[in-house]
Formats: structure tokens, sequence, C-alpha cells
């Protein structure tokens, strides 16, 4: 630690999503933070807003062959495959030790590839303690609709959200996939069907090609494109979901790397913020922001996070 | 709580053969405790990082070494770099390599680039009364990484195969412990996979250091992920290095 730090100025980084208070917006995203605990020794990740927690399934998963990532410009493409030890393993052996050395609300990241896989893994993470927020990734194949995804469609997703809606008492929030024409209707399928809050954007679908062997980088062909190169897209469909629905909380998502994209991500309209790829280049992004946020606020003259709104 | 993330300068950057970059970089690289570990390079242009292997790492000093093959975009970047460059790097990561107390011949193999760690756990396998041999196969005499050179000078006798035969024995690595009659107790190995997988048919256990693409390198993203003999494991963060036992060939 420094000796000589400076005064911190007086800013409050505190938001709220819904009912549920964050000390700050700062969110590391489900797959890249593992399952937190890991990163605390890098940083006390006590300071965080929240985590969200590696996308768990109803089973264990290894996910995909290797190579699972590829160099992008502005980014990467990753398809790891939701690999994960499966819901109950990680409430075992996972969730106690977040706990122990994180005490702010945790997001669980569900999965799945039927709407009963979702709502079994739904029903046991509800219970967990710390546990505050459910959040749905919907960006999975569906193996009974022909493998199309359930964030694509909106009579699917509707049926998705319905159904984890009985069994959920938190918070339902839907991490809406990007891949799709119109993300204000597939917003409001999940509104509609009972989701609390959305967050957005997940990955987008992309490919890189090896020029010298002529075959595709990833081993599963395509994978999700992220990092800063997406910030402009995540920007614009967290402010079409903002205008659309100006009440509800959003988590925004989608190449946020400073604090500077943050205050955007927020101004979009979002109400916390899910830092997800620059965690992955950096360990330290989302302390580095949380660190850089006063200094940066108070320059614009905030003094409440929470009151960035688009002029 | 110290930084992984330091901030090295190059102090050199030279070319060692038509595709291998010797590097040395000074700073704060105390985050290394153990040869086969790795850092991890931000270079210019490039958003991932790149994972290469530590060569040298002396306790205590403020400066590693690094052996790099030019293999795409990024590292062709890295060569273009001078002297007094300042780079991101991440420092310490991945488990290397340790030395069993029992052992007292242990074979060093490396194939092609895979060679570079082995200088440093050459040194620390002489520190610890070990009597080290290495052999270092690559495909054709013009790919000769020179590190045979510095191994014999610090007392560990080196050998050499190529595939092609225009230098030293004709053929692996393994067809030069044969002719050379090596006795040895213990391996270790790092090279490409076919090696690696020939190397698990000797008969002496042995640790081996893989190599993949990876996402982060310190074990967050799963980019990396190994199925072993004891479950899943991520080699930047589990590995690079694992006990021959652990990997499961398909």
């Amino acid at each position: 630690m420094e000796m000589m730090k400076e005064k911190k100025p007086e800013v409050n980084l505190g938001v709220k999503l819904g009912e549920i208070s964050l000390q700050n917006p700062v969110i590391p995203a489900s797959g890249c933070f593992g399952f937190g605990y890991e990163m605390n020794q890098y940083y006390p990740i006590d300071i965080l807003g929240s985590i969200s927690i590696k996308g768990t399934t109803l089973h264990p998963r290894f996910g995909n062959p290797l190579p699972r990532v590829a160099e992008c410009n502005s980014g990467l493409i990753n398809s790891v495959g939701l690999q994960n030890p499966g819901v109950d393993a990680v409430i075992d052996n996972e969730l106690p030790r977040l706990r122990e050395v994180f005490h702010q609300p945790i997001i669980a990241n569900i999965s799945g590839f039927s709407i009963d896989e979702y709502v079994e893994c739904c029903r046991k993470m509800d219970v967990q303690q710390q546990v505050e927020i459910i959040e749905l990734n919907v960006s999975c194949p569906n193996v009974h609709g022909g493998g199309i995804s359930f964030g694509t469609d909106c009579s699917t997703l509707s049926s998705l959200v319905k159904e984890v809606r009985k069994v959920c008492s938190r918070p339902l929030y839907v991490k809406l996939s990007p891949n799709v024409t119109n993300i204000v209707s597939l917003a409001e399928a999940a509104l509609n069907a009972g989701a609390d809050g959305i967050c957005l954007i997940n990955t987008l679908l992309g490919m890189r090609i090896d020029i010298k062997t002529r075959r595709p980088i990833i081993a599963n062909i395509m994978g999700g494109f992220s990092g800063p190169a997406i910030l402009p897209i995540a920007l614009r469909m967290v402010y079409q979901v903002r205008q659309a629905f100006p009440e509800i909380p959003i988590i925004g998502c989608g190449g946020v790397t400073s604090a500077a994209d943050l205050i955007e991500m927020m101004l979009a309209g979002a109400n916390a913020v899910e830092i997800g790829a620059a965690n992955l280049i950096n360990p330290y992004a989302c302390k580095d922001i949380i660190d850089e946020l006063p200094l940066l606020l108070e320059n614009l003259g905030v003094e409440n996070i929470s009151d960035l709104k688009l002029n | 709580m110290k930084s992984i993330r330091q901030t090295l300068t190059i102090k050199e950057n030279r070319q060692v053969t038509d595709k291998t970059w010797y590097m040395r970089l000074a700073g704060d690289v105390s985050a290394i405790t153990a040869p086969g570990q790795f850092v991890n390079l931000q270079i210019p242009g490039k958003y991932l990082r790149r994972p290469i292997s530590v060569h040298q790492a002396i306790a205590g000093a403020k400066e590693i070494s690094i052996l790099y093959d030019v293999a795409g975009e990024g590292t062709e970047i890295l060569t273009k770099l001078g002297e007094g460059r300042k780079l991101d790097v991440l420092v310490g990561l991945g488990n290397g390599f340790s030395i069993p107390e029992e052992i007292e011949h242990p074979l060093l193999l490396g194939g092609g680039i895979g060679c570079a760690p082995l200088l440093q756990l050459g040194i620390d396998l002489l520190m610890a009364g070990k009597k080290p041999v290495a052999i270092f196969g690559f495909n054709t005499k013009k790919d000769i990484i020179p590190i045979y050179k510095r191994m014999s000078e610090i007392g560990i006798p080196s050998y050499i195969a190529t595939v092609d035969g225009s230098a030293g024995t004709k053929g692996f690595v393994t067809d030069a412990i044969a002719e050379k009659n090596i006795q040895y107790d213990y391996f270790y190995g790092c090279g490409p996979t076919p090696m690696l997988k020939a190397l698990c048919e000797l008969p002496t256990p042995g640790q081996l250091s893989l190599e993949c693409r990876m996402g982060c390198g310190f074990g967050v993203c799963m980019c990396c992920s190994l199925e072993t003999a004891g479950g899943v494991k991520r080699i930047c963060k589990d590995g690079p290095v694992f006990d021959k036992e652990d990997l499961i060939w398909k």
C-alpha cells in the first residue's frame, strides 16, 4: 500500500438494483472471474459491488475442446462451453469459499439446455445464502427446440422465464443475447414473463480463421466475441432498452474497460455494470475502475453515481 | 498484496535462430518462485496477452530472460521492440517444475522452443545437488537454439537430436537417450505435444510442461482446461507443469 495516499474525493458510489443496494456498480461478469475467491489473492474482492459467478448448469460439464480462445482486434472470441462442476458442487464447494472472502450480494448465473434444467438449477440456487440475484444466461441452445438459443426467440424466452419465475423467489434478471434483430422485443418478452430486471449484453457470435491452416481457430468453430470492440453495441442496446422501460433495473455489460466506459454505460441507462473481458487482460481491472471512479466523477461534477443520466 | 502486474523494461531483444528470439526484461520479477513458471506479455496492438515461459530468473535478481518463436502477428510485433521499451507483464504465473528429494540423475528433454524453461530448471537442479543431463531436439541444424552451449558451460552434459540428422543424433530426443545410453531416474520434458506424449512412455516418473492458447493466464476464464487423472485442471493455473501420471492421452 502507498503510504502517501491522496484523500479520496467524497463521491457516493452506491447504486441500487431494484431493492438491492450495492456499494458500487462494479460487477465482474460471469465467466471472467471464476468463482471469485481465486481473485482474492490479487486484491481484496470485498471492494466489489457484486460478483456474477461462473455460469452454472445442473450437471458438471467439461465444456468444449481446445482451442477455446482467439485474438481479435480490440477483443477476443471464446467458446468455453459452460465448463463448470455442476450446481451441487458449486453450492457445496465454491459458494462457501466465496462467502469466506466476499460479503456483498452474489449473482448466480444459471444456464441450461432445457427449460427443466434451468428450473432445477434455479430451484437449488434460489435458497443459497448470499445469492441475492439469479441471472439467466439465455444464450444456450435449447436442445428440445432444434438447438435455437433461448434468447433469440421471444416465445421461447417467454416460456423459459415463466417456468423459472415459478421457482425463483429472488430478483430474476435475464442476460440478453445481442444476436437478435430487435433487442427491445426480447427484453419485453422477458419482463412480461416475470423477469425483474435485464442484464445486457452477452457476447456476439463470431469467428476467426487461421489463414495458414485454413481452419477456424476456435475448435468449436464459432464463439462469443467480447472486449472493447463491442462497447458501442452494448451502449446502443442498453440505451434502447432503457428508453423502452424507464423504470426497470438494468445491468449493462459489454466492453467496459475503464471508469470512463462504466460512466458511459450508466449514462446509457445501466444501474450497475458488469466487467467481463477486461478482467482477463488485467486481473486488477475492476479494482482499477473502482479506484478511478471517485476522481473522475468529481471532475464531472457528480456527487452520486446513481444520479448519472443522459442529458 | 503484491501486484503480479509489473512494468518491465526490455534490456535486450535479439534473434538467435531464423525463428527464435532471446529477450531480457528488467523490473520487479520477485513473484517468480519456480522454474517452469511463465509470464504473460501485453503486446502493443494486441488484445490478449502472450504467455511465454521464463528462460532464466535467478532468485533475488531483478531481471528475467525469455526465448520466443515468431509464431504469428503478436510475436512478430515483439521482435520490433527495442531496448528501453516498457512492457506490461503479469509475472510468476502457473506452477513450475518441482524437484523431488529422492531423485539423483534427472534427464531434461526439450523440443524446439520447449527447451526455454529448462535452463533455469537445470541451474536449480545443480544447486539442489542433482546431476542433470539434457537433450534438446530440433527439426534441423539451423533451428538449434544455443541453450545447449549454455547448459554445458554450467556443467550439465547436453546433447542434440535433429529430426533430419543434420546435427547430433538423427531422430527425436528419445532416440538420443538410447544412442548416448543415458542413465536417469527422473525426467523433465517440455516441447510439442507429440513429443510429450512419447515422453510419457519413458520408464521413470517425470514432469511435463504443457502449452496452449490461453485467455487470462491466471485461472479464471477456463479457456485452457485439461482432463487429467486428478480431474479437470487449468493448464495456466494448475499447470503448466504436470506429473506424467496425471496426463491422459486420447
